[in-house]
């Protein structure tokens, strides 16, 4: 069940949206956030997406789960890897999916975006995958959806990616084992807007991880970082010292307002993750990226495309995830009513 | 209901029927697959016991159920372990116990999402009562026909034993 020590409040978003994605039985209604989810549901997730690779691996890529559900990718902000994935992932479960271009829908006729819901709603879909600049968004639509649809946040703000963290823990456990209370993984870059390293760091900490450390300049480091249980480092090698992984982050200039850099040259100088400062990690070390990648700004190409790195590995089991949460969020059996129940 | 012979009997009775109708059917290099769980166990046996030297397969059929809509997922899926390429092959599909032919429809249906074999041949450990698809066993252990409120079950690995509640 839910565990409530991990988080009273979110502090992003101001309230614990960790509780609404769970139904009476806890199990996801929602995928929202992975905060205060436990490990069982998180190893639940993995196992079923152990099976959908190998749906992938066959000559016909599609199984009939779905059939008959109507998912709508409902994005407010660009995005091409996540809306694909999310979008091959639903026809290989044989749902129809719906690409809903916000930019050129009538939001931007003035249409507010509860009319814009409850228009879709009408259209009887069952998910809706949310992408939002703000912080929030997903977990403010789930709060205002009909009770059949599901809602999966696929990143709001600087608050949760939480299926970008499942394809990650997906891809930690493929190359390093089910055990992560014997890792040490590095997390490097700018974690003051990244959505992806909120939600990695609450996953690798509900799977008991052993070493989790975040590695970036001082004015790319939330404050409040330390009260998640990782350890902080200024200094790239001083950082990756022994790690087992080693994920990058992207340098978000289009969240950057103000001075946080004297200039992407120097960020690299000092956090781009070259071949000469891999050395320092353990020499089995994976080197992985939620992408877009910055070649050059954050890590050297011949990093990003040489034998440690499983970047491209990450894209592809981000689709075998993403039918793991999307089945078990569609497949839970209904809940009883309250006249049936009794 | 007839009493239930000891699987490791009807094991025995198995092996000798599908070698003669492999014989019959000219089948020399077939393909087994066994349906998760009980089927698993017991297309380990017989592999063993008929020196098939294409490696044994499993099958989970759960992403194939055609309850998901009432039962929902899983939360026990295995991967299915078909090699890509069934095209041509003859498969020998076996389970533990037939009964409604719901479980068989669906592995069929994931077999030719790897391809179109040259052939199915079905082997089951307990053909019983209860029947709800055209489907029906080329080669079976015993037949019974319990209480439509009677269940069989295969536990093991080891040792295999049916229970029945």
């Amino acid at each position: 069940m839910v565990n409530k020590s991990t988080s009273p409040t979110d502090p992003l978003i101001g309230n614990d949206s960790w509780n609404i994605q769970l139904d009476s039985k806890g199990r996801l209604k929602h995928f929202l956030t992975i905060e205060g989810l436990g490990s069982e549901i998180l190893t639940n997730i993995l196992d079923t997406a152990e099976s959908f690779a190998n749906v992938n691996e066959q000559r016909v890529k599609k199984v009939p789960l779905l059939r008959g559900k109507t998912i709508v990718n409902l994005f407010f902000e660009a995005s091409t890897r996540t809306r694909t994935t999310f979008e091959l992932a639903a026809k290989r479960l044989s749902a129809d999916i719906l690409n809903i271009n916000i930019s050129t829908s009538a939001t931007s006729k003035g249409e507010s975006l509860l009319d814009t819901l409850q228009n879709l709603q009408a259209m009887l879909c069952d998910m809706f995958i949310v992408r939002h600049c703000d912080s929030g968004a997903a977990h403010f639509i789930a709060g205002n959806v009909a009770p059949h649809i599901s809602v999966i946040n696929a990143g709001d703000g600087r608050h949760a990616h939480p299926t970008q963290a499942m394809l990650d823990m997906f891809t930690i456990r493929r190359n390093k084992g089910r055990d992560f209370g014997k890792l040490r993984v590095a997390i490097v870059g700018d974690l003051l807007h990244s959505r992806v390293a909120r939600s990695q760091i609450h996953a690798l900490n509900i799977l008991n991880t052993g070493d989790v450390r975040v590695i970036a300049p001082k004015t790319l480091i939330p404050t409040d970082i330390e009260d998640m249980g990782v350890s902080v480092f200024n200094d790239l090698e001083a950082g990756i010292k022994d790690a087992d992984v080693i994920i990058m982050l992207r340098l978000q200039r289009e969240r950057m307002q103000g001075a946080f850099l004297p200039s992407e040259h120097e960020y690299y100088s000092q956090y781009g993750l070259s071949e000469e400062r891999l050395l320092a990690a353990r020499d089995d070390a994976i080197v992985m990226h939620p992408g877009p990648i910055n070649r050059g700004v954050e890590i050297e190409s011949s990093v990003a495309d040489g034998a440690r790195s499983v970047i491209l590995d990450q894209v592809t089991y981000g689709i075998s995830v993403r039918m793991a949460i999307m089945s078990m969020v569609l497949g839970r059996e209904p809940e009883l009513t309250e006249t049936e129940a009794s | 209901m007839d009493e239930i012979a000891k699987p490791d009997q009807l094991l025995e009775k198995l092996a000798d029927d599908l070698k003669q109708l492999l014989v019959e059917r000219e089948i020399d290099d077939p393909l087994m697959v066994g349906i998760h769980t009980g089927g698993a166990w017991i297309a380990s046996s017989l592999h063993a016991k008929l020196s098939i030297s294409q490696p044994l397969a499993t099958l989970d059929i759960s992403f194939y159920r055609d309850d998901f809509s009432r039962i929902g997922m899983n939360p026990r899926v295995k991967p299915s372990s078909l090699p890509p390429q069934v095209e041509d092959k003859h498969i020998i599909l076996i389970d533990d116990v037939l009964q409604t032919g719901r479980t068989i429809r669906a592995a069929m249906n994931e077999i030719f999402d790897y391809g179109r074999p040259a052939s199915i041949t079905l082997v089951c450990l307990v053909d019983r009562s209860g029947r709800e698809l055209p489907i029906q066993a080329d080669v079976i252990g015993q037949h019974l026909r319990p209480g439509t409120d009677q269940h069989i079950k295969l536990s093991g690995p080891e040792p295999l034993e049916f229970v029945i509640t």
